[in-house]
């Protein structure tokens, strides 16, 4: 059980890491550094720990239940391969955070960058140890969302920003494909967990979705490795920090395509097509990078190029398949992310002493930094594959794998020669790189003096070329049990015997290898100033430039095709969008109920209802009329509206619903009262608007007319028909036996809301609030129309002074009336579990209450007196329901569960209690609060300008 | 009765119809607020209507449903009431803003031109 815990602190700690980092202030470089590299050496602490537990192909799960009924568990597997692939994560990790505290200047914001890193580190580990294929892609996205955050790290750089953006959408898009490509993996294995898919192999290559499964497969391993097609990002992603660069796109990030290449091969691969699609493009992209890397001139972009080659390498052998050329293929990603990390870190310091990358320029260096330079050209010679350096011995791997391995297909006879051939160019580059950076004349035109830089800052480069060094000299003593584990864990149990020996003898590998050096010296040294002074890429690049295709895919995708149907599909106006859903609307019910007969029979109107006629004679005239005057009379709208309000809430008292008459009425008053301070914020329209007699509105009046007489008949007779046919069972009757005995009260509507339905109340408290907020930010920057604006201030006051006059006896009375209204609110909100009442009734009193308070006297007066925070009351509204919700889970029960009884009080006797008062409470306080908000915030709109116009007119005067 | 709510549900619809494809956004406003009148009482309707039936229960025991007004269409337009109310406020705040903003009170914040 240690082991498992020890696996999850592994994939924990660098994230509680990065959380920690992201907190530290910004220019706290070495406790950045310390926090950082103490990670690193915790986590491989624990792989040291864990290391007994790997070997001989066995492995530690650890499984941490999560979403068991899906297949979605939290399982974490380490076996020999992810072991080896966690050291090089964490170990070239370490290195690189070092190297960060000396590269990065001391004004850039370090907490993101290693905040980043750890995350990084995180997500890598994620990926190499998730046991389940589901969270191995979902780590799998976060490296790519990480990589895209560094690769933007100096956001102020367009070319970052696009780099950062061309490796997202890549990645990312690729992550999705592998997404698709593991549910269905899974669903032809039958379990999510990656030991039973790897066991599917058989099954899951006879399937007929194989085809599918191994497209979308590849597309996901070859965009994150960048492979041909998508290789373009890598040389673009370039923009990052270096250490970014030599951490994440060249020796952890971009391997996670062939790691899963590689640890997927029992599942998918040993079929043709697998070798086929996989040693092909392998192959592509090895030849390609390698010549493309020989003509840049940027030292970054040589080295990204470079790397590009040698994951198609790796990616090739992936695709032979053979136990030989996957030991191979462990042996080169090693060799690689140590041979290319150090000299991603030699490319920096070389472009942070002498302020340039660009080859042309660099000349001599060696004069200078002796010390760097040696570094680097023993690194160089293992990207060229030299002997007794690390490169030689997976190089000549790979050789040998090309060369013996031969099922008879065009392919594999081509392998070996197209494998001598990159040879050539890899070592042409490498040549090209130590000649023109350290040898020749002491260059002139650096930006800097160069010198050699801080000890602590060669000392990654150093331990890395000192790898190499040991690994090329002593191979099976340094590396040969590791790479018997890991091998063994990607291979199976029956590992073919392989000896990891500088001389094999004369064998065709070591030919082979000798032809491409020769070969590749004579290339760079023949037409050496050509290539030197040439322009940047190749002329077949210029011509693929993916990455010219790429944005072009991307502009047509994001601007162009939504505009076309911007162009197409949109409607022009609100009106005709509202008018269209309108008809969609009318269509969709007739759609709906154009097969049912109608046999209603005809109602009967009896003399006792002749009142109720009345009533909505009243308020069908009050409708038709607000309808009627509405676009040049809206005070008169406003009262018709609120007429027909007011008929609507009469009606529910008649049929029996007093919560939403109380509600309906209390609800109309403070609309009304919104409306109307709205209003003062509208300038007046009575002037005829132009055009709008004439043919064409006319026209479109008289459309609109038969859609709102459709809208109305067709409400009428669907009304009609439901009232006339008699009731169902309804959901309703099961509230009405069950709300005294589980909510505790005889007000079934209130028992509903607060107890029954409480979740959906929850929900429309919030909404509440977000609308309370937004109108609030609206009018924080509100510009009123220009003629709303006030009058000049002395016929305002005397105005003013007239209305106080007029207005006296009705705000002594609305100040006299806040105290009853308060007894009335509390009343509404006590009485609420069992008689019509309740929270919102009670939330809309008190708000209702205020108001008047504003409107007896002016705001100023009125603030003197009263301390009203609203957003407080909001708050802690949202906040007691939720705590209340909360609160049953600590009994057990789901949330929002609501216990319910009766207290006896001395003197007013028994009262309902239930923790639905007390949600109810929270419903009561945030109604308050949003109502009080919006209103104080569009009355306060007075106070706001009245200052300002005040100020244009002094200026006025004064010039 | 019947008849008598459900041409009330109809002409307040209607008129709110008729008002929501205005173009000035007042109208709209009032419309929406007519319209969430009709939807209102329709819901409402959809628990058939009980005149003078007691709306709240006698303490404890079981009762019979028939004699009650449905509860469940009273909450959900308890709900409704609310939320008609907030999506007004919202809509009241920006029409007061696109008039400041746009200097008119057309619905597309420009006058149609033809």
């Amino acid at each position: 059980m240690v082991e498992q815990n020890l696996l999850l602190l592994l994939v924990l700690t660098p994230f509680v890491s990065a959380a920690l980092a992201a907190t530290l202030p910004i220019g706290a470089r070495n406790a950045e550094a310390w926090l950082a590299g103490l990670t690193m050496i915790v986590a491989l602490v624990i792989l040291a720990v864990l290391y007994p537990a790997v070997t001989e192909g066995q492995h530690i799960t650890g499984t941490f239940r999560w979403v068991s009924s899906i297949g979605l568990d939290l399982t974490f597997r380490i076996d020999g391969f992810s072991w080896l692939f966690m050291v090089l994560v964490v170990g070239i990790g370490f290195l690189v955070i070092l190297y960060a505290r000396y590269y990065m200047s001391p004004d850039d914001p370090v907490p993101r960058l290693y905040s980043c890193l750890l995350a990084f580190a995180g997500a890598m580990s994620g990926l190499l140890l998730s046991g389940n294929i589901i969270m191995l892609v979902v780590f799998w996205e976060l490296t790519s969302i990480v990589s895209f955050l560094l690769i933007g790290y100096w956001f102020q750089r367009q070319d970052a920003r696009d780099g950062a953006r061309m490796s997202l959408i890549v990645t990312a898009s690729g992550g999705l494909c592998l997404m698709v490509a593991m549910i269905i993996l899974g669903q032809i294995a039958g379990s999510y967990e990656l030991d039973a898919v790897l066991k599917a192999g058989p099954q899951i290559t006879s399937h007929r979705l194989y085809p599918v499964v191994l497209i979308l497969f590849v597309l996901g391993a070859f965009t994150k490795s960048a492979q041909f097609p998508f290789h373009f990002w890598l040389p673009n992603a370039m923009a990052a920090p270096t250490p970014v660069s030599a951490y994440l796109h060249s020796a952890t990030m971009v391997k996670a395509g062939v790691f899963v290449l590689l640890r997927f091969h029992p599942a998918l691969g040993g079929t043709d097509a697998w070798f086929q699609i996989v040693t092909g493009i392998g192959m592509t992209t090895l030849l390609l990078g390698a010549v493309v890397a020989l003509f840049r001139h940027d030292l970054k972009g040589l080295l990204a190029y470079s790397t590009i080659s040698h994951l198609g390498l790796i990616t090739a052998l992936a695709g032979i398949g053979s136990p030989f050329a996957l030991i191979a293929a462990v042996f080169h990603i090693v060799n690689h992310a140590v041979f290319k990390a150090s000299l991603f870190m030699a490319a920096g310091i070389i472009d942070h002493e002498t302020g340039t990358r660009d080859m042309r320029r660099l000349s001599g260096l060696a004069r200078v930094m002796p010390v760097t330079a040696t570094l680097a050209i023993i690194a160089s010679g293992a990207m060229a594959g030299v002997p007794l350096l690390n490169g030689f011995l997976s190089k000549e791997m790979f050789f040998e794998a090309t060369y013996v391995w031969n099922n008879g297909g065009s392919l594999d006879s081509f392998a070996p020669y197209v494998a001598v051939l990159a040879g050539a160019f890899s070592a042409a580059y490498s040549l090209r790189f130590i000649v023109t950076v350290f040898f020749g004349p002491p260059a002139t035109d650096l930006p800097q003096e160069p010198h050699e830089p801080p000890l602590l800052m060669r000392l990654p480069v150093a331990i890395l070329v000192a790898i190499c060094l040991a690994v090329g000299m002593f191979p099976q003593q340094v590396l040969g049990t590791w790479l018997q584990t890991a091998s063994m864990a990607v291979v199976g149990p029956e590992l073919p015997h392989f000896s990891l020996k500088i001389w094999h003898g004369v064998s065709p590998p070591l030919i082979m290898s000798l032809i491409a050096m020769s070969l590749g010296t004579l290339i760079y040294l023949l037409p050496r100033r050509l290539i030197d002074s040439g322009e940047d890429g190749t002329r077949l690049m210029r011509r693929l430039d993916f990455a010219r295709g790429f944005d072009w895919l991307l502009q047509l995708l994001t601007v162009k095709l939504p505009r076309f149907a911007l162009r197409v599909l949109s409607a022009h106006g609100l009106q005709s969008q509202l008018r269209a859903m309108v008809l969609l609307s009318l269509a969709g019910a007739w759609f709906v109920l154009r097969t049912l007969d109608w046999n209603v029979p005809m109602p009967e109107l009896g003399a006792s209802e002749l009142v109720f006629a009345l009533l909505w004679l009243v308020g069908g005239t009050c409708a038709i009329g607000a309808a009627w005057q509405a676009k040049y009379h809206r005070f008169a709208a406003l009262v018709l509206m609120g007429g027909a309000g007011l008929v609507t809430c009469a009606t529910f008292v008649w049929l029996s619903a007093p919560d939403l008459a109380v509600t309906q009425l209390l609800v109309e008053i403070a609309t009304t009262a919104l409306l109307l301070l709205g209003l003062r914020w509208l300038p007046k329209r009575d002037e005829e608007i132009p055009g709008d007699n004439n043919l064409v509105a006319r026209s479109r009046r008289s459309r609109d007319l038969l859609i709102a007489l459709a809208c109305g008949s067709g409400m009428t007779a669907l009304a009609l028909a439901v009232l006339l046919t008699a009731p169902g069972a309804s959901v309703g009757d099961w509230f009405l036996r069950n709300a005294y005995v589980e909510g505790g009260g005889t007000n079934v509507v209130n028992v509903i809301l607060v107890d029954f339905r409480a979740f959906d109340t929850f929900g429309e408290i919030t909404v509440l609030a977000i609308v309370g907020l937004t109108v609030y930010a609206l009018l924080r920057r509100f510009r009123p129309a220009p003629e709303s604006v006030e009058r000049p201030r002395p016929q305002l006051d005397a105005e003013e002074q007239a209305l106080e006059a007029y207005l006296f006896v009705p705000s002594v009375l609305m100040q006299w009336m806040f105290a009853p209204i308060i007894a009335l609110s509390a009343y509404l909100f006590f009485r609420g579990h069992d008689l019509p009442g309740g929270g919102f009734a009670a939330g809309v009193t008190l708000a209702v209450g205020l108001l008047l308070q504003y409107v007896a006297a002016n705001v100023r007066w009125v603030e003197a007196r009263i301390i009203v925070l609203p957003v407080r009351w909001m708050a802690s509204g949202l906040t007691i329901s939720a705590a209340v919700g909360a609160g049953s889970w600590i009994f057990g029960y789901p949330f929002l569960s609501a216990h319910a009884q009766y207290l006896d009080i001395p003197v007013i006797g028994k009262v309902p209690f239930s923790t639905a008062m007390l949600f109810d409470f929270g419903v009561f306080s945030l109604v308050l609060g949003a109502i009080v908000l919006m209103l104080i915030a569009i009355a306060h709109q007075s106070l706001r300008v009245a200052p300002r116009a005040r100020a244009v007119e002094t200026s006025e005067e004064t010039s | 009765m019947e008849l008598i709510l459900a041409l009330a549900i109809g002409i307040l619809v209607g008129s709110g119809v008729w008002l929501l494809l205005r173009p000035r956004s007042y109208q709209v406003i009032i419309g929406l607020c007519l319209l969430a009148y009709g939807v209102n009482l329709f819901i409402f309707a959809m628990g058939r209507l009980y005149v003078g039936a007691a709306p709240i229960m006698p303490k404890g025991g079981f009762v019979d449903p028939t004699a009650y007004a449905d509860p469940l269409p009273q909450a959900l337009v308890l709900t409704a009431i609310v939320i008609s109310f907030a999506t007004t406020a919202l809509f009241l705040v920006l029409m007061i803003a696109a008039r400041g903003a746009t200097g008119t009170d057309h619905v597309d914040g420009k006058e149609r031109h033809s």
